[in-house]
């Protein structure tokens, strides 16, 4: 029982460190990095929870495709972050006063944490034995949460519409090839015969 | 497997015809030059057929309890769907004088109508969230459509981050009561919470300031302003119109069917959003200018009024609830025909100065929009009067004397600005006059209008229908 627990803090621990990293680190590359490694280690704790297929998605999208995404737009943009940090100090009582009011909140909540007599009826689904998680999944995704799915579908459908409005610019007089064009070109539109008289050259 | 009959899914029939035709109207707009004319007569046709499939519908759930068809969600549908009609009805022209025809701006609105749809039927936290994001989500779009303008862009961008926060406080609350009650599910929610909690309390907290960020009530308004003033102006007519109808759908159909066990703790957040709404809308619009930035502080107030009837928490405020988003309906959308075609030779205007002595230049119009603005104000016996008479008797019949005195006195306030505007249009000198209005914002003025005037005579199939739809929700 010792090592699963051992892990567990050393996941959870590094997480949080990284994801701490991530707002303090000075230098927003160093930030996306963090934030891959915050991701690793979240990865690691859902495969200690048995969720290996969530832990390998976790890996394949957000660090494989997100994070080096992120990386490409941190190293284009040029920006300035120590303008950006500018009116912090300024700003630093108004937020730790609401910090701080929002943190007794939070110890409130926390200190009245009593289960529910009502919660044990009402959990959702109980975890499926004898199949693998990719299996487990497969079986609810289509069938009792497709509404969700299709949902988040339509979603990033309207993702992609508005990004396409919002920047797709249909430049004029821009050469472009056009095979179709070059292809149907014939012989009275692609030469000139031009009659030249000897010793005069084509003239000015 | 177990797999879901094709029939099961009809409760959502309206949603689907939506999806796919937008979908199908996508093709046509990116395969043919030009289309923008085709694409905008088959959204407002697919907006109608689903406002008529939508109130077709019988009760039913589908998707596991996700969704919800009852007579709340048959009314307030038929209402989302017809505002968005209505809203592009009202946009044709303006795009077209304004070369802005673009097809998406139709798809979006199709979207976010579906998303709409989505929110008012929701069953359960991640239905509503997946609804209120479709929905927002092409609202932030629309917002910045006009992305030449640095005003149109900036309002975009502000609704965005916002809207962002809100979204994020809103799932936080989710993941609260999910946590303390340990189910997604309104009824299953309801059942766990008959005995409250303060962790079920802050979640509610949580909840409430994203529906509140979306129905633009107070303390989560400052978007609405600066968003309504820099959108182009068809898209502030639609944001006033069908999202908060959408947004006060949810509000109601969460607060009512998944929190009955709690009625005081939510009833007390509901009383001081109502009351700070209703004094901010009436006071702020006073110092205002420019017309769209009135009628965000007018929307403002009027999200205050409807939800004085929430706040009653009974079937007799939720049905004062719908009565007034309906009138509420018809007056906005009357009132944004009349910014629309606030057209001179040189471009749109839209300064309340610019409407002196419209008595004269144009009387129709300005007869029109006095009609709408005494409404607006609540004077009988038009129909604003009736919408703030239903919500107060709600409020009294459940003991909130306070929150009604209120009401009216804020109310009272509020009149001064709406009748500032008329003593502008039939007492000052003239301005220049306005281009004549397009035939479509001339039928939506008269139409709006009417129903405004006449509405005293015959109000009882409005009453009855919103009364029956709001018993379906206890």
């Amino acid at each position: 029982m010792i090592i699963p627990a051992l892990f567990f803090y050393l996941f959870a621990g590094v997480c949080i460190a990284a994801a701490f990293m991530v707002i303090a680190a000075k230098n927003p590359v160093h930030s996306v990095l963090y934030l891959i490694l915050a991701f690793v280690n979240a990865a690691g704790l859902f495969v200690m929870m048995g969720a290996e297929f969530l832990a390998m998605i976790l890996i394949v999208v957000y660090v494989g495709a997100v994070a080096v995404l992120f990386l490409f737009v941190v190293m284009m943009l040029d920006v300035d972050f120590a303008e950006l940090r500018q009116g912090f100090l300024q700003y630093l009582p108004v937020g730790a006063l609401v910090g701080a009011i929002f943190l007794a909140e939070l110890l409130l909540v926390v200190g009245a944490w009593v289960i529910g007599p009502g919660v044990p009826q009402t959990i959702a689904a109980p975890i499926p034995t004898g199949v693998n998680n990719t299996e487990a999944i497969g079986r609810v995704l289509y069938t009792q949460y497709v509404y969700y799915f299709q949902a988040a579908a339509v979603v990033l459908l309207v993702a992609m519409i508005g990004a396409i409005v919002l920047t797709l610019r249909h430049k004029t007089g821009v050469k472009r090839q056009d095979i179709g064009e070059q292809v149907a070109r014939t012989k009275a539109t692609a030469i000139e015969i031009v009659n030249v008289k000897p010793g005069q050259g084509l003239g000015a | 497997m177990n797999a879901i009959p094709l029939s099961s899914m009809t409760p959502a029939l309206p949603e689907i015809v939506l999806a796919a035709g937008a979908m199908a109207l996508l093709m046509v707009g990116a395969f043919r030059e030009r289309s923008a004319q085709l694409v905008n007569l088959g959204a407002i046709m697919l907006l109608v057929a689903a406002a008529f499939l939508a109130a077709a519908l019988p009760d039913g759930t589908a998707f596991g309890g996700s969704f919800t068809v009852d007579g709340f969600a048959r009314f307030m549908k038929v209402l989302a769907f017809g505002g968005s009609a209505v809203a592009l009805v009202m946009s044709l022209d303006y795009l077209a004088v304004e070369k802005q025809q673009k097809f998406e701006f139709a798809i979006l609105i199709l979207l976010s109508a579906t998303g709409m749809g989505m929110l008012i039927s929701a069953g359960d936290l991640i239905a509503l969230y997946l609804g209120l994001e479709l929905m927002s989500l092409s609202l932030y779009v629309v917002a910045a459509f006009n992305r030449d303008s640095v005003r149109s862009t900036e309002a975009g961008l502000k609704y965005f981050v916002l809207g962002a926060l809100s979204s994020g406080m809103l799932l936080y609350g989710c993941s609260l009561i999910y946590g303390f009650t340990g189910t997604v599910s309104f009824a299953g929610i309801a059942k766990a919470s008959a005995n409250g909690g303060i962790g079920l309390t802050f979640g509610l907290v949580f909840l409430f300031a994203g529906f509140c960020f979306k129905v633009s009530a107070v303390p989560f308004h400052m978007w609405t302003p600066d968003v309504y003033e820099g959108a182009p102006t068809p898209v502030s007519a639609f944001f006033a119109a069908a999202p908060k109808i959408a947004a006060m759908a949810i509000f109601a159909r969460a607060t009512i069917s998944a929190f009955p066990g709690i009625v005081p703790q939510w009833q007390q957040i509901v009383v001081f959003v109502a009351i700070a709404s209703m004094v901010l809308g009436a006071f702020a619009a006073i110092g205002q200018r420019n017309i769209k930035r009135l009628m965000a502080y007018s929307s403002i107030g009027h999200m205050g009024f409807a939800l004085v009837g929430l706040a009653s928490g009974t079937a007799e405020g939720v049905q004062g609830v719908l009565v007034y988003m309906s009138i509420y309906l018809a007056m906005t959308v009357g009132a944004f025909a009349v910014i629309l075609s606030m057209r001179r030779p040189e471009g749109m205007v839209e300064q309340i100065s610019d409407l002196a002595g419209l008595s004269r230049t144009n009387p129709a119009m300005a007869f029109f929009l006095a009609l709408l603005l005494f409404s607006l104000a609540g004077i009988p016996p038009l129909a604003g009067f009736f919408a703030k008479y239903y919500v107060f008797l709600g409020a009294i019949k459940a003991g909130l004397y306070g929150l009604a005195v209120i009401g009216v006195l804020a109310s009272v306030v509020g009149a001064y600005y709406y009748l500032l505007i008329v003593k502008i249009m039939y007492f000052d000198e003239p301005a220049k006059g306005f281009q004549p209005m397009p035939g479509e914002l001339k039928a939506v003025l008269g139409v709006a209008g009417l129903f405004n005037l006449l509405f005293f005579v015959y109000p009882a199939p409005l009453i009855a229908a919103a009364g029956a739809a709001a018993k379906s929700l206890f």
